[in-house]
């Protein structure tokens, strides 16, 4: 039989909800097993083999020194490398401590932050190149699956580049905007998520990141239209990818 | 005896990046034990300053992958007593189902994939489908219900979306509970399997009598609410909190030290809750104590794994009394912002957790302040190490990393959360 492709899944700076979301596939897991020879998972294996790598998926972001050097060694043992999650794509959550002094954070927390030595967080991709990025806090079980898959078949896996809006008009979800003047992110947000939070009556928040392409000044004039003041419209664009340049702008410089 | 210097440089099958280091002298005694959390912290308590209330659950969410439902409802609950919100007798129900399916989820990933390839010699769960496939399946099973109640009452299993200030943006549908109610009742035999593997398998002998914390109520089993309470006579208000509990800094560790004023360290999870509030247990959780011959209260650390099974068959039988009381009806959601401070205290699956915030009068964050489980606990594994050790320091190297990395792994540690 041939060789099984080797997969191992790295965490850096973030909550290791990607990695568990990995693990929610409970219906095909076994499967996988077959599949795959998983061989570096230190949240699941204690014997890691960390030699080489076909797939390598990375969650989190990169805020340290030290996971510098290791992001970059990773990269040279990996053939595949994936951005794991928007921490692993842009930091996510975590990076709305950019703009704030970075000494200030840690004397908010520590007492002594002279241990202390973070950075900015920021995406992988600014150390490493990225071979594929699977957006989401967290990415869709799905999304995982069509990513294994298309690496077995060895094809390009078919990932979504259009708003939420669509999968709204799919499950013929009013309008938040237009109907409720509800600020909702979607117009400008990567679909992959089933547009959950408009099916389940809230608004979406944005946690999978730009679309392609987006607009995001325009859906910024709507918000200033429906009644949102400047610093609401900045904490709605700095929060799952206020380091995307694409909203950078929005989420103030 | 030798010395022997033992290093594990990055823990395997805890949540976060974790190591271990100390030394044993010639004469017995324990140098540099260092219990280092070296995960990157991220600052939460600083970056929400400026957020505002009502998004502050679907942030707190990202402390933690694991159990993101713990954040949000602690942070939810905090929010609310701040502007003197009392959510429906509904939602509370609804939040505890939506936190028991996370416990649920949690708890199973603890015991069946972290601890019990340790317990059964194994390196991890992916060669244990060769020999022991039940099992491995039994535990995929366990821990798919808990995800799908979560995905049911919150929207999806990772970062759930339903629950906001004083109730829900949409609640689940009757068929969708039935549905559920009826795969908790077939879930009933895998609990008792559960609980019957982990009272068979072998654990290390070992008790150290520290103070053993969670929160309580005559009741019911606390999970969202309750006085905190401790096995040495602790009994406050959630919102006294920080009179009592204080935390010191390691240069070693990114996570905070909890020790209690005038005291010592502390533990909070499964077994403190077990030997707390077992009176509230459910009738056949108590029934499969009695099955397993374990005595409560208990204090060896490596009980935590029983003490979990047992509070799985609580929890079935808490999912189903939910959803037999509740006929879900519409109900409005309105609040008024205001400023103030609140704090709450839940029970993660890992042990009690603690936010509190103020709010100005537009509901902006001006101060925030989060002790999860594991910073709870981390001074209490040192603590544990230092008594554990000498009963282990005959044996080889390997055996010694191990037995210390089981009892760690027995806290089922969640070290992103310790050092958010």
């Amino acid at each position: 039989m041939k060789e099984k492709p080797k997969i191992a899944i790295f965490k850096f700076t973030g909550c290791a909800g990607c990695q568990l979301e990995f693990l929610h596939l409970e219906d095909v897991f076994l499967d996988l097993f077959e599949l795959f020879d998983i061989s570096y998972w230190m949240m699941i294996k204690r014997d890691n083999d960390e030699r080489q790598w076909d797939i390598s998926l990375v969650e989190g972001g990169i805020s340290t020194p030290e996971e510098i050097e290791e992001i970059k060694q990773i990269r040279k043992k990996s053939k595949f490398l994936v951005a794991f999650g928007d921490c692993a794509i842009g930091g996510c959550i975590p990076s709305i401590r950019n703009w704030i002094p970075q000494m200030e954070s840690e004397k908010q927390v520590y007492p002594d932050p002279s241990s202390i030595h973070s950075t900015k967080v920021l995406g992988i991709g600014e150390y490493v190149k990225v071979d594929e990025s699977l957006k989401g806090c967290p990415p869709h079980r799905d999304t995982i699956l069509e990513l294994l898959k298309s690496a077995l078949l060895k094809i390009r896996p078919r990932l979504r580049q259009h708003p939420v809006c669509v999968e709204c008009k799919f499950k013929d979800n009013a309008c938040l905007i237009t109907s409720k003047k509800i600020a909702c992110m979607g117009p400008v947000i990567s679909a992959g998520c089933g547009a959950i939070c408009p099916t389940l009556g809230r608004e979406c928040e944005g946690c999978f990141g730009p679309m392609s392409n987006p607009n995001a000044a325009a859906l910024a004039d709507i918000f200033r239209s429906i009644g949102l003041s400047e610093e609401d419209i900045k904490r709605k664009f700095r929060k799952y990818a206020g380091m995307d340049p694409e909203f950078r702008k929005e989420a103030g410089q | 005896m030798v010395e022997k210097t033992i290093a594990v440089n990055y823990l395997a099958r805890v949540e976060g990046r974790g190591a271990l280091n100390f030394k044993i002298e010639k004469d017995g005694k324990i140098e540099n034990l260092q219990f280092r959390i070296y995960e990157p912290p991220r600052f939460f308590e600083s970056f929400l300053i400026g957020r505002k209330y009502t998004e502050l659950m679907e942030l707190t969410s990202r402390i933690c992958g694991i159990c993101p439902v713990a954040h949000q409802i602690t942070t939810l609950r905090a929010v609310e007593n701040a502007l003197g919100i009392k959510p429906s007798s509904q939602t509370k129900d609804l939040r505890k189902l939506l936190t028991i399916s996370a416990h649920i989820q949690s708890n199973v990933l603890s015991m069946y994939f972290l601890s019990l390839p340790d317990l059964m010699g194994y390196e991890s769960i992916i060669p244990m489908t060769k020999d022991h496939l039940e099992i491995v399946k039994r535990g995929l099973k366990l821990k798919k219900l808990g995800n799908d109640i979560t995905d049911l009452i919150g929207g999806r299993a990772v970062h759930p979306v339903t629950a906001v200030i004083n109730g829900f943006t949409a609640l689940p549908s009757k068929n969708k509970l039935d549905v559920i109610k009826k795969r908790l009742k077939e879930a009933k035999q895998d609990t008792f399997d559960t609980v019957d593997l982990f009272s068979q398998l072998e654990i290390p002998d070992f008790k150290r009598k520290c103070e053993h914390m969670a929160i309580s109520d005559a009741k019911e089993y606390a999970i969202n609410e309750g006085r905190f309470k401790s096995t040495e006579g602790l009994d406050i208000d959630e919102r006294d909190y920080r009179d009592y509990i204080f935390e010191k800094q390691r240069y070693y560790s990114t996570a905070l030290h909890s020790y209690v004023k005038k005291r010592d360290s502390f533990m909070v999870g499964p077994l403190p809750r077990v030997n707390i509030n077992f009176n509230q247990l459910s009738d056949d959780a108590k029934e499969s104590v009695k099955r397993s011959g374990v005595k409560f209260p208990n204090f060896n650390p490596f009980v935590s794994h029983l003490a979990r099974s047992i509070e799985l068959i609580h929890d079935i039988d808490e999912c189903i009394g939910i959803i037999d009381r509740n006929p879900i009806k519409e109900e409005t959601n309105e609040f008024v912002c205001k400023s103030g401070f609140g704090a709450a205290i839940t029970e993660a699956p890992r042990g009690s957790l603690y936010h509190s915030y103020s709010l100005d009068i537009n509901g902006i964050v001006k101060s925030a302040d989060i002790v999860p489980p594991t910073a709870h606990n981390t001074y209490n594994v040192e603590k544990d190490l230092y008594q554990f050790i000498p009963q282990i320091d005959h044996l080889p190297i390997d055996e010694i990393k191990l037995k210390c990395e089981m009892l760690i792994r027995a806290y089922d540690p969640c070290i992103s959360c310790s050092s958010h």
